[in-house]
């Protein structure tokens, strides 16, 4: 009896913990979110440090979005085409190609590398300047390490991701426009008009506001990781880890509900 | 002897864990005062109290005339720009050359043109004991004692009336630590800073006894003897005797 006691105390202790252990991980991202926010609003501004941010997540990631575009455009296409085919429908990839880069593969695709390359990186600088006391430098100086270092690679994410999400979109369309038109032999002239009946600027539209959103998430989610930081070069390296994989996480859960709140202000599909 | 800072019935617990344990102590102004003790005494939360990045549970703190518990977070980031601190490894922007780095906190805090930076971070160089090849390196293209001197330089760029010192010998060769220990005692002691008052943390005994005006020994939250060096050195506290002992033989 005594024994059994134990294992339910032992199990309850165990389930305890971790309960506490996983609020206790919200509580403190909730609390780098609004500090962020508040840091965001108080002077002085950060504009140096947001473009330098700007300039280093987009110019280190446009490369690999584009490449990812144009072969990510093409292999759909070529499917969509195979699958359409049968159906005798095959004038209608244009579109579906589109709506599907515009609305979902442009967000997600491009906050997936940016994750893995910036995030890492925020996560990263950070948390190497978390165990080297410059974060601590900064705050003895009596500047906010958040709004030096957070404030700028927040916002900077945000902006960058819906640009790189444009370039995404464009290369991918090249991408896909080269495979049905060039390569498949579908009819331009009806590839066109396809695309003028089904895609409109809400699509566009839905695109860059999930990017926004991402971005936004990627940066929150890669500095929270810097700053929690706790050790030495083992801390950083599982803060880098932490920075992509909750990154991909969120985006992917995020996802189908901001398409769902979307869906419902962008259009009229009845769901 | 006016007070730089005064420490009354501190009391600092994080949890079920007390670290400092109604504490008390007043640290001369214009004079370098040491805080010795072993590792985990509680010596680091001291100076994160007196900085205002951690209050006291319980009793108070004065700092530069200012009741640092109470103040805001807006009133605390001001209060420590009255502070310089030299950081155990330097704690240098790792990005940022030598130039830029001393010339941080004048670039945030002050409204002086680029040639007036520029000339006021050669004059710290200087005054470090450092030259101008250093200007434009990066903190790994330099040694330890060179970041020391530097981080020393950034410390002083605002003219600070607290200086903290966190272990500024851990880890140097002996020539490096007798050069850190002169920069210590000089910089305190230069006749244009006489108001600067210097509290440095550390364990090595041999450098505190040398360099200190006032010694302070924290141990297991409390302080046990707080004197001016040369009574320090005779101290009968056994756990004292111990340290010193241990460390001087």
């Amino acid at each position: 009896m005594l024994a059994i006691k134990n294992v339910f105390n032992k199990f309850f202790e165990i389930v305890g913990e971790n309960v506490l252990s996983k609020l206790e991980g919200i509580g403190s991202f909730a609390t780098h979110f609004f500090s962020i926010m508040y840091w965001t609003f108080k002077s002085p501004y950060r504009i140096k440090l947001f473009i330098d941010q700007l300039y280093f997540i987009g110019n280190k990631s446009l490369f690999i979005v584009a490449l990812t575009s144009l072969f990510s455009g093409m292999v759909i296409t070529y499917q969509t085409y195979i699958g359409m085919k049968v159906m005798g429908a095959y004038t209608l990839v244009g579109p579906i190609v589109v709506l599907t880069i515009a609305k979902e593969l442009a967000p997600v695709f491009s906050a997936i590398i940016v994750t893995g390359r910036c995030g890492a990186a925020m996560a990263a600088e950070i948390g190497t300047m978390k165990v080297t006391e410059q974060i601590d430098a900064l705050e003895v100086m009596g500047i906010s390490s958040r709004q030096y270092l957070g404030v700028p690679r927040v916002w900077a994410t945000m902006v960058a991701l819906p640009l790189l999400n444009l370039v995404f979109l464009f290369v991918a369309n090249v991408g896909s426009w080269f495979v049905g038109v060039e390569l498949l032999g579908i009819e331009e002239a009806k590839y066109y008009a396809k695309l003028k009946e089904f895609v409109d600027f809400n699509v566009l539209l839905e695109g860059l506001i999930k990017a926004g959103v991402f971005g936004y998430i990627v940066g929150l989610i890669g500095t929270y990781h810097g700053f929690k930081v706790q050790g030495g070069a083992e801390g950083v390296g599982k803060g880098t880890n932490a920075a992509v994989v909750w990154g991909m996480i969120v985006i992917l859960i995020l996802d189908y509900f901001l398409t769902s709140l979307l869906v419902r202000l962008l259009y009229d599909y009845g769901v | 002897m006016k007070s730089a800072i005064s420490c009354k019935n501190i009391i600092k617990r994080f949890g079920e864990h007390t670290i400092l344990k109604n504490l008390s102590i007043e640290i001369p102004k214009g004079k370098i005062t040491t805080i010795l003790g072993y590792s985990g005494a509680g010596k680091s939360t001291l100076m994160k109290h007196f900085l205002g990045l951690v209050k006291p549970t319980q009793g108070s703190l004065t700092v530069l005339d200012q009741n640092v518990p109470t103040l805001s977070d807006d009133e605390l980031r001001k209060f420590r720009k009255r502070f310089g601190m030299l950081f155990q490894y330097a704690a240098l922007f790792d990005s940022l050359t030598t130039y830029e780095n001393i010339a941080f906190p004048l670039k945030e805090f002050t409204d002086l043109n680029k040639n007036e930076i520029l000339e006021r971070v050669k004059e710290l160089l200087t005054a470090v004991g450092l030259n101008e090849d250093s200007l434009y390196k990066l903190p790994s293209e330099l040694s330890g004692g060179m970041r020391k001197r530097v981080g020393l330089a950034r410390a002083l760029a605002l003219k600070p009336e607290i200086l903290l010192y966190d272990e500024p010998t851990t880890g140097l060769d002996p020539i490096t630590t007798k050069m850190v220990n002169d920069l210590i005692t000089t910089t305190g002691r230069t006749e244009n800073t006489t108001e600067l008052t210097s509290v440095i943390i550390s364990h090595d005994i041999q450098a505190t006894l040398k360099i200190s005006d006032y010694i302070a020994f924290l141990e297991k939250g409390e302080i046990i003897e707080f004197s001016p060096t040369e009574e320090f050195k005779n101290t009968t506290h056994p756990t004292i005797r111990k340290f010193l002992d241990l460390t001087t033989h």
